[in-house]
């Protein structure tokens, strides 16, 4: 717990929060050969589950080369790589047979599942027939009752140490872990978690829940949930954090694995850099509000109906890591702060409890994670918050006082 | 009596996570049910003591399959205890992302989570394309339309690509179905045609998700509601985005009308024997007859109503689907709605308490006593006390049924002329009798049949939101002092999901929650006994149900996914008497 405060704290009061997109040439040239040379070798493997290779599918279903290397080169641009990398991006793309996907609902919602049911880069259809080996699945999967296990325990043993676990939902600790049951033995989800975790090669928490508790672990946490980094120790772990995730991440992931063979650089709370290195504020549509001052003060006011800066409604894009700003949702149809809303934090640890008010920080309530005595943001324990909140409202501030004057002293 | 003692865990395609345990007698008939939730969360608990403007995103957390539903309820239960009318630009915006969900979430539902139930995949590898597409015609033809896939050469490629997927030996999410199955009922081509529109919606669903991203910024889980109102006043003033809306709204109704509902014709009518032992007619019904086919049950209809058609505010506006109670079937007579008569018990339930409480009054304080012995690796029930996360939900002292087939029923109870319309025509063109309805096959038609119906009402929406802003009028919240409304209060957000009746009580006060309580659909229809021992929605479905084959216990899982469950499950089938007398593990039934 208290690495995780470190790393929040790290990452808050880091000098920038920009990734760095540039690491020279000598670095990408190494990763480049890296790369090339692991294509190459899977390129001699047969795809391990015996799924089709995508160059068979993209042939059946009419899509043409060209369209395939512009979302190649789409792709590659989202992992933050350079265009020299496009053709291998777009061959690790045609390999993603080799990653089995076993797939666990923990404390859940499936509102992860769902979202994975909505990507289109490649679709869903494609991801269930044809791209990736989706072997156990609850909400999907045509087998129930001891089929279902079985399907489950056949996934194990046939790719031992080479599928992908997806975790969705918090574990929870509480009442030595039956506040959540799963199978005919009650098997409890932290037991079921470790069962099926030991044998993957890489676990990927998907979701506010399974990486940093969510809903369930917001205060007073009733069932001591937990994410699945607090559970799994000893294993490759990627966190893709958001309330619900964005597909785009969880296919950038598999592309990354496949690519390289490891997982993707993370930051200090285990998320991928080429995701969650982006703070919303800074690519932000309503940025050039803020800086200019320009607020919508109360809901459906002048303001809201300009489209000016969400801050004072609440909007936490200041403090939270996340492409939703680049790739938004839904194949680019809309985003929270696009429709008005402000960003609630959701894919920073504890934004529950911290994020998700319909206020700016520097007037929140902060409910203490113990969900005992209630501080304002400046009382607040960590600091950390204290820091980014106060910078942030300074520069509110100032900005509304630079909008004002640019009105011509209306005030 | 050779009796057996079989177990199936878990059944999947559901959300969450739910057991069953059934008891059979000799002839394979389900003579006893128990129905139980086996996660919990307490996020009633968790909202306690939160700033009632924020518990609308909290709550809506709920669920992430009927996303936005937990949010609106939430917003409103605020709302009512406020005493805020919302403008007409934000009532019709709740509509259309509600909407959305309802014809979204249905069609899921039917293709990928309740159609491997009437449709065998395999099977589908010997259908004959060119007979399949004139299988398409034909019940295309009975909902009235021409097929949504038209042409043998379709149906080839696509039987081609299952075939090829099938080579390959491991089949992923498919693999180790009941395939095979001789209960399986539908002819190759049926079940190619099924397979088809299956892969179809995988990829229209995406679309349809983005009508409700379109006012609600994303799906899953929407954030545009605000309590007041709604924030997307950028995407109602934008004509571009009321276009877009339609035209996704059209491209998802053209799969409803030539896909959804012909297929729902295919299984509704080869599945037929199942849905009803009655021919009463719709005239006889309307007399109080009797009815109720195979997965029945309780025959106790409650809708609590949805989507205001006017602005005259809460629970005094017209609604598109009326609320009401129907009680045995009787569709002759219904009764309004009390909310006071609202009660859960937790007599059988893993929480304290001893009375049934009205929801205002609730609580939500855990007590886990377990599962009984273990055996086999079988953790059984104890079902003579406590045995399900689930509260069981009490209606003016009565066990009810909620859903699409309960908004039916009360709308034809109610002599809705709209929903009359909808079900009296789908009826008339499957030549069916009505009371096919009561049944499972009955509850997943209703699903069809309200989809069909808000797909078309929704167009009216877009329209008339389109002409109110065209007309100067943009606003979107209605103000109110926090501090004033908050001192003292409670509210109730009343309506329904996709999958029925949701009620969400809110008492606050000094602008904090005091208590909040959630009795959703599958509350309602998952639960377990009550104090009386009377049987939940799910439980007394399942009796008299025959599994024609107890290992492969095809029927159960249809008639528990008819109801939609919002919960992932386990179902146990065991002797009258509880004995074990053997037990069957069963072996993958899949041959390919």
């Amino acid at each position: 717990m208290s690495d995780r405060i470190e790393g929040v704290k790290k990452l808050f009061t880091s000098k920038s929060a920009r990734v760095e997109t540039n690491k020279g040439d000598a670095y990408y040239d190494k990763l480049f050969q890296t790369c090339q040379a692991r294509i190459e070798e899977l390129k001699t493997q047969q795809p391990i589950n015996n799924r089709l290779d995508i160059g068979d599918v993209l042939e059946t279903q009419g899509i043409e080369r060209r369209d395939f290397l512009k979302w190649a080169s789409a792709v590659t641009g989202m992992l933050m790589l350079p265009a020299s990398f496009t053709p291998l991006v777009a061959d690790a793309a045609l390999m993603m047979n080799r990653a089995p996907v076993i797939w666990l609902e923990l404390q859940d919602c499936a509102g992860n599942s769902e979202a994975l049911l909505r990507s289109d880069g490649p679709k869903i259809d494609e991801i269930v027939l044809d791209i990736i080996s989706l072997e156990f699945h609850e909400t999907l999967q045509a087998a129930s009752g001891h089929q279902a296990e079985k399907q489950l325990e056949e996934a194990i043993e046939h790719f031992k140490d080479k599928y992908l676990l997806f975790v969705e939902g918090s574990v929870p600790l509480g009442m030595n872990g039956q506040f959540g049951t799963i199978g005919a033995s009650g098997e409890t989800m932290h037991d079921h978690l470790v069962r099926v975790a030991k044998h993957s090669a890489a676990v990927v928490a998907v979701g506010s829940c399974a990486t940093f508790g969510g809903v369930p672990a917001a205060a007073p946490n009733p069932t001591g949930a937990v994410g699945v980094m607090d559970v799994i120790k000893g294993k490759p772990l990627i966190n893709i954090p958001a309330c619900p995730a964005n597909p785009a991440n969880m296919v950038g992931v598999i592309i990354h694995y496949i690519l390289t063979g490891q997982v993707p650089e993370l930051d200090s709370l285990l998320r991928p850099k080429f995701a969650f290195g982006y703070r919303i504020h800074d690519n932000c549509e309503r940025r050039a509000h803020f800086d200019a001052g320009e607020y919508v003060e109360e809901w459906g006011d002048e303001g809201a109906k300009n489209n000016f800066c969400l801050y004072k409604m609440g909007c936490k894009g200041p403090m939270t890591f996340n492409n939703c700003s680049i790739v938004r949702y839904n194949e680019g149809v809309n985003w929270p702060i696009g429709v008005g809303r402000g960003c609630i934090g959701c894919s920073e640890p504890d934004f529950w409890d911290k994020y998700a008010y319909e206020r700016p920080m520097a007037d929140a309530k902060i409910k203490a994670p113990t969900g005992g005595v209630e501080k304002t943001v400046d009382e607040f324990g960590l600091g950390l918050l204290t820091a980014a909140g106060i910078g942030i409202g300074i520069h509110a501030a100032a900005s509304a006082f630079a909008g004002k004057k640019e009105d011509g002293g209306e005030a | 009596m050779a009796k057996k003692h079989i177990v199936v865990d878990p059944i999947t395609r559901i959300e969450g996570h739910l057991r069953i345990e059934a008891m059979i007698d000799e002839n394979n008939t389900i003579v006893d049910a128990y129905s139980s939730s086996t996660m919990f969360r307490g996020i009633e608990t968790i909202l306690q003591g939160r700033d009632p403007r924020d518990a609308g995103l909290l709550a809506m957390r709920i669920c992430g399959v009927c996303t936005g539903t937990h949010y609106q309820r939430s917003i409103e239960g605020v709302e009512d205890a406020f005493g805020i009318t919302i403008p007409k630009n934000a009532r019709i915006v709740r509509n259309l992302i509600q909407g959305s969900l309802y014809v979204h979430d249905h069609l899921v539902h039917f293709y990928h989570l309740h159609a491997l139930d009437f449709v065998d995949v395999v099977s589908a590898l010997s259908a004959d394309p060119a007979k399949t597409a004139q299988e398409a015609q034909k019940w295309a033809k009975v909902a009235g339309t021409t097929p949504y896939i038209e042409g043998e050469g379709h149906f080839a490629e696509i039987k081609e690509r299952v075939a090829k997927f099938v080579k390959q030996g491991r089949l992923g999410i498919f693999g180790n179905g009941y395939w095979g199955n001789k209960h399986y009922k539908l002819t190759p081509e049926q079940n190619l045609i099924g397979v088809a529109h299956y892969l179809k919606a995988l990829d229209i669903q995406r679309d349809m998700a983005k009508m409700q991203a379109i006012f609600g910024g994303k799906n899953p889980h929407p954030q545009s509601i605000v309590v007041g109102g709604v924030t997307c006043v950028q995407d109602i003033q934008n004509p571009a985005r009321i276009a877009l809306f339609k035209n996704l709204l059209k491209e998802s109704t053209e799969f409803v009308k030539k896909a959804y509902l012909p297929d729902v014709y295919m299984a509704g009518t080869m599945y037929a024997d199942e849905a009803t032992d009655s021919k009463a007619t719709f005239t006889e019904l309307m007399q109080g007859k009797g009815v109720g086919g195979t997965g029945g049950g309780l025959l106790n209809y409650m809708s609590y109503g949805d989507f205001r058609l006017d602005d005259t505010g809460f629970y005094k506006s017209a609604l598109l689907f009326p609320s009401g109670i129907v009680y045995g079937g009787d569709i002759s007579k219904v009764e309004d709605v009390d909310p006071e008569k609202v009660a859960e018990d937790v007599t059988h339930s893993w929480y304290e308490g001893k009375n049934p409480l009205h929801p205002y009054d609730g609580q939500t304080i855990p007590k886990y006593t377990g599962l009984d012995k273990r055996e086999d690796g079988i953790a059984y029930l104890k079902t003579n006390e406590k045995y399900s996360w689930i509260k069981s939900p009490i209606y003016n002292d009565t066990r009810v049924e909620v859903g699409p087939l309960a908004r039916m029923v009360v709308g034809v109870a109610r002599k809705d002329e709209r929903i009359t319309k909808y079900v009296t025509n789908f009826l008339k063109r499957g030549n069916l009798p009505i009371s096919v309805l009561f049944s499972t096959v009955g509850r997943t038609a209703a699903r069809a049949i309200e989809t069909e119906l808000m797909a078309d009402v929704m167009v009216e929406w877009a329209d008339e939101l389109a002409a109110n802003v065209a007309a100067g009028d943009l606003s979107t919240w209605t103000e109110f002092d926090f501090d004033k409304v908050s001192v003292k209060t409670k509210g109730m957000g009343l309506a329904e999901a996709p999958r029925g009746a949701l009620g969400h009580w809110v008492k606050i006060e000094n602008g904090k929650i005091v208590n909040y309580q959630a009795v959703v659909p599958s509350t309602w229809n998952a639960a377990p006994r009550d104090y009386k021992g009377r049987l939940g929605a799910y439980e007394a479905s399942l009796i008299g149900t025959k599994v024609a084959e107890p290992e492969q216990p095809l029927e159960i899982i249809r008639t528990i996914h008819s109801f939609d469950p919002c919960i992932a499950c386990a179902v146990h089938v065991v002797d009258t008497k509880g004995k074990e007398l053997g037990v069957y593990k069963i072996d993958t039934q899949c041959s390919i």
